[in-house]
């Protein structure tokens, strides 16, 4: 275990950032998302949950895979590059750090890709354990500890220090570019600190959300159920939910036209969208009943069916307090259980 | 509310309508979503109206139109603006409505108590102008009117537009100048606009909400969602899109937008986003004579309006 005055931290920022990339959380206005570190940002560590999740380090709104040139009527191709240099980032919380997981599930599967596999391969995550959890909160759930993020190194903000504790080699390697700010430090600030943690997370109003009958099995179950009628019709049909949610996947490829050539990129795609999977012969969801029951089928039911049980929720609550319409994943799963309106 | 739910249950009762559009009780005090309900044990069980019951309902009778039967619909006082100014547009049908005026003394801003520095909100209740809110941090107050929606405190009055009867009292909440943040802006250099914007703008992460709940964007399907379109509507493929999504959005609601505020109420990063209208609306008051979209139902909208007193184009280059 070792620590930092947090006075400090604009060093470890700055030494961290000499030979890597650093993506902090920083303030923008009243928002709070991951941004590349500089010395004029305003890093945030005291926001719970930046806006967008930290993702975007991994996998970006939107990316370019290659770009066409057609110079006198000779084509050339350009590879976008991969990412070959480290980066780090600093302060992503137990439940984003799980929704990677999430996507290591569909990109690192066969066929792997190639762009999210690089920048695995060079992201270095400081996970920083939830100093106070919030009402929309309900990683516990999904079996997640917001006192211990499974990140490359854990790091706990109390009161004047933040305690930084390696758990891989790579958390390690960092660990030792930087021991020059970091000094020695005993457990127990960190262990009350996770009791405290840990006794909120108990209290929170989701806590004790039941799971119940959400799995890979329940396919037709749920699929045909009129629950969806009722629940989709406030839906705006935005992508909110879906571009704010760590775990959120699909994506569309895309071509921009650049005058003499052509940009073909990757964006983030969202299932609320009228031209989600729309195909040469049309689209296979015409209502957006169906694009909202594919959201929640998606996380809860096609995603564990196809990942030995795992959901595709982590329960970071950023889809319950966003929303414009207070729709969200906690209202579906209760719904259900209640078996629809009286 | 309970007066509300009794008028509802009677005209659904005596056949008057076969449905009511109003706000059903979340699952915490503070998320109220908007439902239909068509039986009187849905109303008593789930309906609910108070201080979280921001969203207008304009827009969904554009849909409910299209149903069979009446639909009861709920508007607050600035809500009737948009159906006023939907009706103007024949996007939704006077004849499919039956409107209940309700009571409003202006609609609170969770996102504003949070960013009050209020953690882990579980309960929020009314005691006279305070708030008392409990949090799972220790319980703490807040003036109700601090934490009101930007579009309060801008107010257009306690007087509902268009209704078939009302319930309910309400209050003029306006305390700040409807173009003081606009007049603030255009004392600016062009740099500093620029800059200004950008800023701003940069945050969008083009979710679409801010589209897809405005009363005035009601095409049937919008440019930005056409694949035949070289823009996508999903991602912001370099910096003149991001600005060029708002800028458009703004240009076709000009002289539509109400100013109800609702772009800048669901935008998730929290980009000022009524500021490019209301300077539209400013402009519009300039050339053409003080306008209120959706004030008369039958009004023409000065920019469909052509008068001899219009002012010429060149009034570009006399500004600066």
């Amino acid at each position: 275990m070792k620590k930092i005055a947090k006075s400090n931290l604009s060093a470890l920022f700055a030494k961290i950032n000499e030979t890597k990339d650093l993506y902090v959380p920083v303030k923008n206005g009243e928002q709070v998302n991951f941004a590349a570190y500089s010395e004029e940002a305003e890093v945030d560590l005291t926001a719970l949950k930046t806006v967008k999740s930290p993702k975007d380090a991994f996998f970006p709104q939107s990316e370019n895979l290659y770009t066409c040139f057609n110079e006198q009527g000779k084509i050339s191709i350009t590879p976008e590059e991969l990412q070959d240099k480290d980066f780090v980032v600093f302060g992503m919380k137990a439940c984003d750090i799980k929704g990677i997981e999430v996507l290591d599930k569909v990109f690192l599967s066969e066929p792997v890709d190639s762009f999210y596999a690089a920048r695995r391969q060079h992201g270095i995550i400081v996970g920083l354990a939830c100093d106070k959890p919030e009402e929309s909160c309900f990683c516990t759930v999904f079996g997640i500890n917001p006192a211990e993020p499974t990140a490359d190194v854990a790091v706990y903000d109390d009161e004047d220090f933040l305690y930084w504790n390696a758990l891989t080699e790579k958390g390690n390697a960092l660990t030792e570019t930087l021991c020059d700010l970091l000094e020695d430090a005993d457990n127990t600030a960190v262990e009350n600190k996770k009791k405290e943690i840990t006794a909120i997370a108990e209290k929170l109003p989701y806590a004790n959300l039941s799971l119940e009958g959400w799995n890979g099995d329940a396919l037709t179950e749920k699929f045909d159920s009129p629950i969806w009628e009722e629940l989709y019709k406030p839906c705006l049909a935005c992508g909110t939910c879906t571009f704010s949610c760590p775990t959120c996947q699909c994506y569309d490829i895309k071509d921009y036209n650049t005058g003499n050539g052509i940009k073909r990129y990757r964006c983030w795609d969202s299932c609320m969208y009228s031209d989600f999977t729309m195909m040469a012969h049309g689209n296979n969801r015409t209502s957006q009943m169906q694009r909202f029951r594919q959201r929640f089928m998606h996380k809860l039911v096609y995603f564990p069916a196809n990942n030995d049980g795992m959901y595709s929720c982590v329960g970071c609550g950023r889809c319950v307090d966003k929303c414009p319409q207070n729709l969200n994943i906690v209202k579906v799963i209760k719904a259900f259980e209640k078996g629809g309106k009286a | 509310m309970q007066k509300i739910v009794e008028r509802a249950k009677e005209l659904l009762a005596d056949g008057t309508v076969n449905r009511v559009l109003g706000w059903k009780k979340g699952d915490m005090c503070f998320n109220p979503e908007p439902a239909f309900f068509e039986t009187a044990e849905d109303l008593d069980e789930n309906f609910v109206y108070g201080g979280f019951c921001g969203a207008n309902l304009s827009k969904y009778m554009i849909d409910a139109s299209k149903l069979e039967g009446k639909t009861l619909v709920l508007l607050k006082p600035c809500d009737t603006y948009s159906f006023n100014q939907l009706i103007n547009e024949h996007r939704v049908d006077r004849e499919k409505a039956y409107i209940i005026g309700v009571g409003c003394k202006g609609k609170l801003n969770i996102e504003t108590i949070k960013q009050s520095g209020v953690k882990g909100i579980l309960n929020i209740t009314e005691n006279g102008d305070m708030l008392n809110i409990e949090t799972l941090y220790g319980n703490t107050e807040m003036k109700y009117s601090d934490a009101l929606l930007e579009r309060c405190h801008v107010c257009k009055g306690k007087e509902h537009k268009i209704y078939d009867e009302l319930i309910g009292e309400s209050q003029d909440t306006s305390d700040r100048e409807r173009f003081a943040e606009v007049e603030k802006i255009e004392k600016m250099s062009p740099e500093e606009k620029f800059a200004f914007f950008q800023k701003e703008l940069s945050k969008c992460i083009r979710c679409n909400a801010c589209r897809n709940v405005c009363p005035a964007c009601s095409c049937r399907k919008c440019v930005f969602d056409s694949t035949k379109f070289d823009s996508s509507q999903k991602a912001n493929t370099d910096s003149f899109e991001e600005k060029m999504f708002h800028i458009i959005r703004a240009f076709h609601v000009a002289g539509r937008c109400t100013d109800c505020g609702e772009c800048s109420r669901v935008c998730p990063q929290g980009i000022p986003l009524h500021l490019f209208n209301r300077k539209f609306i400013k402009d519009i008051n300039e050339f053409y004579g003080e306008y209120q979209a959706g004030a008369d139902v039958d009004a023409k909208g000065p920019l469909t309006e052509y008068t001899f007193g219009d002012c010429e184009p060149s009034i570009v280059k006399e500004r600066g």
